[in-house]
């Protein structure tokens, strides 16, 4: 326990520096940063609305965006995270510290879990406070009349755990592969053929972890046809639904299994 | 023994890379391990680490097996393979400071550790951008930092100019006399080991040619004496009448095995009462250069 902790210390002294590490925080702040002023600048289209919807609109502006980049951020850190490793060729020198195998591996797998919520965690925070900002700057637009951090905080939180059947596979992708290509290529075409699988309502689509962001957001913002009071304003948050189980089971079975595949790689 | 290892075999494929190797590495000696490039060397180190699985044979390191004391083991070990493992994005004192996280060791050995090796002025600078020799410098700190009894070293002194060799050949030794640690350290140049190793062992085709003693190495190849004449050949008949060995004959001079010094008079002697002129007569120490280049130029099998 105390290698896995001194381990998952140094990942952070490590990463702190590098470009994987940042984009959890650049990419909440640049976006929310990002609808903020397009919001400002349309303030006067949006000032009619009732709170309830101005928060929808609102927060649903950078989920959409997010939701969309979130599976490529996921593949994009754990990339990070294994090739500063790959780089500086250092596997040799992780293996042969008095630590075990199974805490540096593990440790490693954490914080990119990690940095994932964080990402996810500071895009809950400045999607309430910008909101809450706008609010400020332009008392017109209603955000005050209404509340939407419990259910800002299931949807984010729903997002993280349908992530982790993404991460968990192109984690041990990134740890077996020293290139960029293998792991980002196969990421990519996955990724991108989970979004047509969800797009052509396709039923076993829960099975493939790389389509669970994407199943998440179209269940949670469900399009309502025809506009008006009916228009369905509130997320709709099912934390327990089959696709979840799929991704926790896919991401303890990879877990376990890259565990093993590094027990007997061998350090050449 | 601080290694020991019987009949340890390892193959990549159907290649066998090291084979049968029986090292005796004892406590508080500089081991020279020493062999041309891709004779194994690198391996041995990884397989002695645990990086590379045993195949064949048993490895023993403070006479502990590493399937029930890895921990105890490594935790013993400081080793530096092949290039330094160094992370280029951070700074070389914060490559010591993350190793010092990892092992649990006070920052203030981290200060000491730049001093010794002398990158205490470039401590700040990204060692991404250090050469050759100052990666290789930072590599030994980061071996050294826990103070472990025994130091893994292959080829480290790759990249240094003269003076980082002689400096890290002086603290080696001083590791080991003063300190009572071990080090096994891997070369291609019998130069380099010669004049710091202990004990050495000659490893070519993954096979132990030679295992002893320096000194062992040095009795097993014979002085010689050297003399350089107007005229080698006739000098040469000569000393053979005379019951001399002669080894060579060149233009320039001619070899003679050593027998002592009063012989060697002798020579010198007999040549000048025959009318040859002798212009230089010394004895050749030793030629472990060439000993070396006949143990491990033997063809593989």
């Amino acid at each position: 326990m105390k290698g896995f902790i001194l381990s998952l210390q140094s990942e952070f002294y490590k990463s702190r520096k590098t470009l994987g590490f940042w984009s959890a925080i650049i990419l909440p702040v640049l976006l929310s940063l990002l609808v903020f002023l397009v919001m400002y600048d349309n303030s006067a289209k949006l000032a009619p609305l009732p709170g309830m919807m101005i928060w929808r609109a609102y927060s649903g502006a950078i989920i959409n965006i997010m939701g969309v980049l979130l599976p490529f951020f996921v593949i994009f850190v754990a990339y990070s995270i294994n090739s500063v490793e790959h780089k500086a060729d250092t596997w040799k020198t992780l293996f042969s510290l008095p630590i075990s195998k199974w805490s540096v591996y593990a440790a490693k797998y954490f914080y990119t879990v990690f940095l994932i919520f964080v990402c996810l965690l500071l895009f809950l925070l400045f999607t309430i406070g910008t909101g809450n900002l706008l609010g400020m700057i332009k008392p017109e637009l209603r955000f005050a009349d209404f509340h939407m951090e419990w259910a800002l905080t299931q949807v984010f939180f729903k997002l993280f755990l349908a992530s982790l059947g993404i991460l968990s596979i192109q984690f041990l992708l990134s740890l077996i592969w020293a290139d960029f290509l293998k792991p980002m290529g196969i990421g990519f075409v996955c990724t991108i053929s989970g979004m047509f699988m969800v797009g052509l309502n396709w039923e076993y689509a829960y099975l493939i972890p790389y389509s669970h962001p994407m199943q998440a957001m179209v269940s949670m913002m469900p399009h309502v046809k025809g506009k008006g009071r009916d228009l369905k304003a509130e997320y709709i948050v099912n934390i327990f639904t089959k696709e979840l189980y799929v991704g926790l089971i896919v991401a303890v079975i990879v877990f376990i299994a890259g565990y093993y595949i590094v027990q007997r790689k061998s350090v050449k | 023994m601080v290694i020991e290892t019987k009949g340890l075999t390892f193959n990549f494929g159907n290649q066998t890379v090291v084979k049968s190797l029986s090292l005796q590495v004892p406590e508080g000696s500089i081991y020279g391990f020493l062999g041309p490039n891709g004779a194994g060397k690198t391996t041995t180190i990884k397989l002695l680490l645990n990086l590379l699985k045993t195949q064949e044979g048993d490895i023993k390191l403070f006479g502990l097996d590493f399937k029930d004391h890895r921990k105890k083991i490594l935790s013993q070990i400081g080793s530096l393979i092949e290039q330094p493992a160094i992370y280029a994005h951070l700074t070389g004192k914060e490559n010591l400071v993350n190793r010092a996280l990892l092992l649990q060791i006070p920052e203030s050995r981290v200060d000491e550790m730049l001093t010794l090796v002398k990158l205490t002025a470039a401590a700040n600078k990204k060692a991404g951008n250090y050469s050759l020799g100052m990666k290789q410098r930072l590599g030994i700190a980061l071996a050294m930092l826990s103070d472990p009894k025994l130091l893994m070293l292959d080829e480290p002194t790759n990249g240094l100019d003269p003076n980082g060799i002689i400096e890290i050949r002086e603290l080696l030794i001083r590791l080991t006399t003063q300190h009572k640690k071990t080090v096994f350290i891997s070369s291609h140049l019998l130069g380099e080991i010669e004049r710091m190793a202990t004990h050495v062992g000659i490893i070519n085709f993954g096979e132990l040619l030679f295992q002893g003693e320096i000194k062992e190495l040095q009795s097993i190849s014979q002085p010689m004496v050297l003399i350089e004449t107007n005229n080698t050949v006739d000098a040469a008949n000569l000393l053979t009448k005379n019951g001399y060995n002669v080894v060579e004959v060149k233009d320039e001079h001619l070899t003679v095995t050593y027998q002592s010094k009063e012989k060697s008079a002798q020579i010198n002697a007999l040549l000048n009462q025959n009318g040859h002129s002798v212009y230089s007569l010394h004895k050749v120490q030793k030629d472990l250069e060439k000993l070396f280049l006949d143990i491990t130029q033997k063809p593989a099998k």
